[in-house]
């Protein structure tokens, strides 16, 4: 094509047109640049003399105030995240006579370390003669006032104060609070997203988890302006306007601080998680995970090897098992499955089937073992739930099938986010056909139902699920949504954000309710149910449900990993409960990994921490 | 040119051309010099690795027989304006300008792509015809300019679509469209500058005008960037402040100090002195530009070669321009010398295709 159209090509025409061309152009060029250097010999030659005294006269420059992050409160009013005045010691280079005796007399008087001198020298090389540069961070009271009253003798030094987030209860909130730390990189790529590039000029800090992290917008408050007319170095004459920042606003939360410590001692060095939650409200008590970590230490910037320590625990510290802790629910959901066989005509409240101490797929030799070895005998959902019979739930789960089970489960929760207001949290697993053949490319088999029947297999929960769930159970299918914050604090006034309504679960028969509640209240009140003993005496009633799961540990990431199986092959103890039984108004959930039997080690925590709620808050005498 | 045989056995077989890489060394110097005054040593780190990647590139285009563009120019051309429309439609998502693509391991911008890929597909199609480019080539030519340059606008990027547009522009006026035309061009833009200002521009473009055109009536918001780059110029005198003592950009008064605004403090220190000096390397790698442009061999070699050269010098016009308060700011770098990753591998890109018009001929032209 190309070849054919320049069959008539007048080459040399071409490139003399193409000549002329550019020469035009280049005249074009020479002018504009032309007119630049005009432009730029007025401004610098012409005007130089008005220009040099702008420079050094007007030197006002604009500077953004950066607004103090709002403090968090629990629900008592005790503050649990607040601002702490910190000193640092700063010095500018060029103010100084004699850097190198300065700083060996310095030395002696605040005995500066190595490190510290290490790392002044290398910030000595790298900032401009009039910028400050820090020496030391965090100077205790004695160090401030003891160089306070030597400063005359340091020209150029100074001691500058700003605040610092502090969290004076360390690691006891770490999983709610989160913590704030030094803006990086992909921060700042966050913060251009959302277009708040001003609004974070002269801030450092910024949430990374929790609460921190959730309510970042509510707790940052607007930066100020400050313009001031500054001298030849750089330094504030006077300041010519101001406008105020308006801080971040405080939140008060529904935490419970004496609850939440309570908690926590419980827990002790166990590995698990703790959740109280208002039965009425959704407003989170207490929810504590275990093992924690200071989150002070991020504030300050962690050491990579401390940080590492922490990242390559075995006890995954980092975790927050209340909401990112994954584990079979075990036994704790048998209320919800009998509800539904009951709503599904599946059982009547006075079906009753054997329990050998065993149960067999139909058809198959696959025999699934009850924990009670040689069975409950005659047994009725009262019976099953009290007892935590698992036979009875094997034979009911097959009857009703994965596609019933699966959908009406995801009404209490399970296999969605709580709502809670953590953006650390998992959906965990709630096992479906099409999620086995979506995650292993396989069918779904009766066994996998079988196992599902009694919260094992493939079915995984949070514990924020489970307290989610029995909250559900308690107010009778009234759904509800948990959440930590109680309320922002805005110039004096108080307002308490307003939760959704959510669709309640309807059943067929208000009477189903009854069945599985009283059994639940079966478990802690009668002689033969499983947590009897942990609930004996108690000046309220209690409704409960113990779970037992025969999981090596919590999945994360479905790894498998030998060595830890070898470490720690005991079941999980689990335990939820709500109280009173008449009235619920707390509900809570305990998890405790690799402790043993649910009613013999979490439903005894699950007791103390009620005695705790009710000492202060007395129950309605019924 | 005349080179000797010495020459052509060491560069011209690197198919380098010295000329134009001394000028580049001569401009890299000054950045280096100029951005350790800014930011002191990690910015030099960082821009001697942007400038080895951009060397490379450069050199590595040299290679690459002009042939080839002419072949790859339609296909890269298209797939360019496909990936600006994706930026656009991925765009809707998230806020403020979208410019950049996310291929998981990488992210880059089209419109870069698209300020090299411009002239070659502009020249490839109108060197199909005889030069000069009738009216009706000149029409699709236009079409060709127009629609990736409205995708960039759109962005909204200014500077890089009128950097865009200029390149294939000057593709035409190389090609030697008649002069009538030009004036009419010239005349419906002028009679499109009103439509332009009351419905196509955003409140913050319009505003960036009228600073232009009255710093002074808002000192401390919108004109506070020009003033404090034209005071920096202005004080800056015949001699210059000297290195390291800029008052204006040490003291934080400038903005930008490393990218757009770079020639601010490179005047506050330098001088008027400083300045003829920077304008003379610009000058100098022009004329060479322009020089190995009328060399080349055919029709399309000569329009790229032309309209890279000159698309260089709307660089240096509109950025100089900006920061001196001649034209609105824009955010155009100073070719070379700002810091900035991905426009420095574009311009030396560009470069690269110089070299290799130069240095791949494939016989000796004898006059």
């Amino acid at each position: 094509m190309l070849r054919k159209r320049n069959s008539i090509r007048n080459h040399s025409a071409e490139s003399s047109l193409f000549m002329r061309r550019t020469i035009v152009v280049f005249v074009a060029i020479l002018i504009a640049i032309g007119i630049l250097i005009t432009n730029l010999y007025y401004l610098q030659i012409s005007s130089f003399k008005s220009y040099q005294t702008r420079s050094n006269a007007n030197r006002i420059s604009v500077q953004t105030v950066p607004p103090n992050r709002g403090l968090i409160y629990d629900r008592n009013g005790v503050i649990l995240a607040e601002n702490r005045p910190v000193y640092s010691l700063q010095v500018i280079k060029n103010k100084t006579n004699d850097l190198n005796n300065d700083i060996k007399r310095l030395t002696k008087l605040l005995s500066l370390t190595e490190d510290e001198l290490k790392k002044f020298n290398s910030n000595t090389r790298y900032t401009r003669s009039f910028r400050a540069i820090t020496i030391r961070d965090q100077l205790t009271p004695e160090e401030v006032a003891l160089f306070t009253v030597n400063q005359h003798k340091f020209k150029g030094f100074s001691i500058q104060a700003s605040l610092k987030r502090y969290y004076p209860y360390g690691t006891a909130f770490t999983h709610v609070l989160g913590y704030i730390a030094k803006i990086n990189s992909r921060d700042l790529q966050k913060i251009e997203q959302r277009g708040e590039r001003a609004r974070y000029q002269g801030t450092h800090y910024i949430g990374k988890l929790g609460i921190e992290k959730f309510y970042e917008d509510i707790l940052h408050g607007e930066p100020g302006q400050r313009q001031v007319e500054v001298d030849s170095w750089g330094k504030v004459i006077r300041t010519l306007q101001f406008t105020a920042p308006v801080p971040g606003k405080d939140i008060r939360l529904n935490i419970d601080i004496n609850l939440q410590l309570k908690a926590q001692e419980l827990l002790g060095d166990m590995r698990g998680s703790i959740i109280l939650m208002e039965a009425k409200t959704g407003a989170i008590l207490s929810l504590v995970s275990a093992p924690s970590y200071d989150p002070n230490l991020f504030v300050t910037g962690i050491s990579q090897t401390q940080y590492n320590k922490l990242l390559q625990s075995k006890d995954r510290p980092l975790i927050n098992r209340a909401t990112q802790g994954r584990y079979p629910p075990a036994s704790t959901i048998k209320p919800q499955m009998a509800l539904l066989a009951l709503n599904e005509k599946v059982i009547t409240e006075e079906t009753k089937i054997k329990d050998p101490g065993w149960w067999i797929v139909p058809n198959s030799k696959r025999r699934f073992r009850d924990w009670k070895r040689w069975g409950h005998g005659m047994v009725d959902v009262f019976h099953a739930i009290e007892q935590s019979c698992d036979t009875f739930f094997y034979d009911t789960a097959y009857k009703l099938g994965i596609d019933r089970i699966e959908p009406f489960m995801r009404l209490f929760g399970f296999g969605e986010y709580s709502g809670l207001d953590l953006a650390e949290e998992t959906k965990a697993i709630m096992p479906s056909r099409d999620w086995k053949s979506n995650r292993f490319k396989q069918p779904w088999y009766d066994g996998d139902t079988i196992s599902v029947g009694i919260g094992q297999g493939y079915w995984t929960v949070t514990p924020i699920q489970l307290t989610k769930a029995t909250a559900v159970l308690a107010r009778r299918g009234e759904n509800i949504e948990p959440h930590i914050l109680g309320s922002i604090i805005s110039s004096g006034e108080e307002f308490s954000p307003v939760h959704e309504s959510i669709q309640p679960i309807q059943l067929h028969d208000q009477r189903y309710w009854d069945i599985a509640l009283e059994a639940m209240r079966g478990v802690t009140s009668k002689r033969s149910g499983t947590a009897h003993r942990a609930f004996a005496n108690t000046t309220y009633t209690v409704a409960g449900k113990s779970g037992t799961a025969q999981v090596i540990n919590m999945k994360e990431d479905e790894e498998y990993d030998a060595e830890k199986i070898n470490e720690r092959h005991r079941d999980n103890a689990m335990f939820i409960a709500f109280a009173p039984f008449e009235s619920p108004e707390i509900v809570a959930t305990v998890v405790l990994e690799n402790a043993g039997g649910g009613s013999t080690n979490a439903a005894p925590i699950a007791r103390a921490l009620f005695d705790e709620y009710f000492k202060n808050i007395p129950p309605p005498t019924q | 040119m005349v080179s000797t045989q010495a020459q052509k056995s060491i560069f011209y077989r690197l198919h380098i051309d010295p000329y134009l890489l001394l000028g580049l060394f001569a401009l890299m110097s000054i950045s280096l010099t100029v951005l350790y005054s800014v930011a002191g040593y990690e910015m030099i780190y960082r821009q001697v690795t942007r400038l080895a990647i951009a060397l490379t590139v450069m050199l590595v285009i040299a290679q690459i027989p002009p042939e080839w563009y002419r072949r790859w120019a339609p296909g890269i051309f298209i797939a360019c304006v496909l990936l600006l429309i994706a930026v656009l439609v991925i765009g809707h998502t998230g806020k403020g300008a979208q410019r950049w693509l996310d291929l998981g391991f990488t992210k880059f911008q089209p419109s870069e792509i698209m300020k090299l890929i411009m002239p070659l597909m502009v020249a490839y199609y109108v060197s199909q015809y005889t030069l000069p480019t009738r009216f009706k080539q000149a029409v699709i030519a236009l079409l060709i300019v127009i629609v990736p340059t409205l995708l960039i606008a759109k962005q909204p990027d200014l500077g890089t679509s009128i950097l865009v547009a200029s390149s294939g522009l000057f593709v035409l006026f190389l090609s030697g469209i008649s002069w009538l035309y030009i004036g009419i061009a010239l005349a419906s833009i002028l009679a499109f500058v009103p439509i332009l200002w009351f419905f196509l521009m955003l409140d913050y473009q319009r505003g960036r005008v009228l600073t232009l055109l009255n710093p002074e009536a808002d000192p401390l918001g919108a004109g506070y960037h020009i003033i404090q780059s034209k005071i920096a110029i202005g004080s800056g005198g015949f001699w210059g402040k000297g290195w390291l003592h800029g008052t204006q950009s040490q003291l934080e008064f400038l903005p930008e100090r490393h990218t757009d605004f770079i020639f601010s403090v490179y005047s506050e220190e330098f001088g008027f002195i400083g300045v003829l000096l920077l304008l003379t390397i610009y000058i100098l790698i022009i004329g060479r530009g322009l020089w190995i442009a009328n060399q080349a061999q055919d029709a399309f070699t000569k329009l790229i070669a032309g309209s890279i050269i000159l698309t260089f010098f709307v660089y240096v016009l509109v950025n100089i321009g900006m920061v001196s308060g001649l034209l609105p700011v824009v955010g155009v770098p100073l070719p070379i010398v700002s810091f900035g990753g991905t426009s420095i591998v574009t311009l030396l890109a560009g470069f690269g295709i110089l070299m290799s018009i130069h240095t791949h001929k494939r016989f000796n032209i004898k006059r």
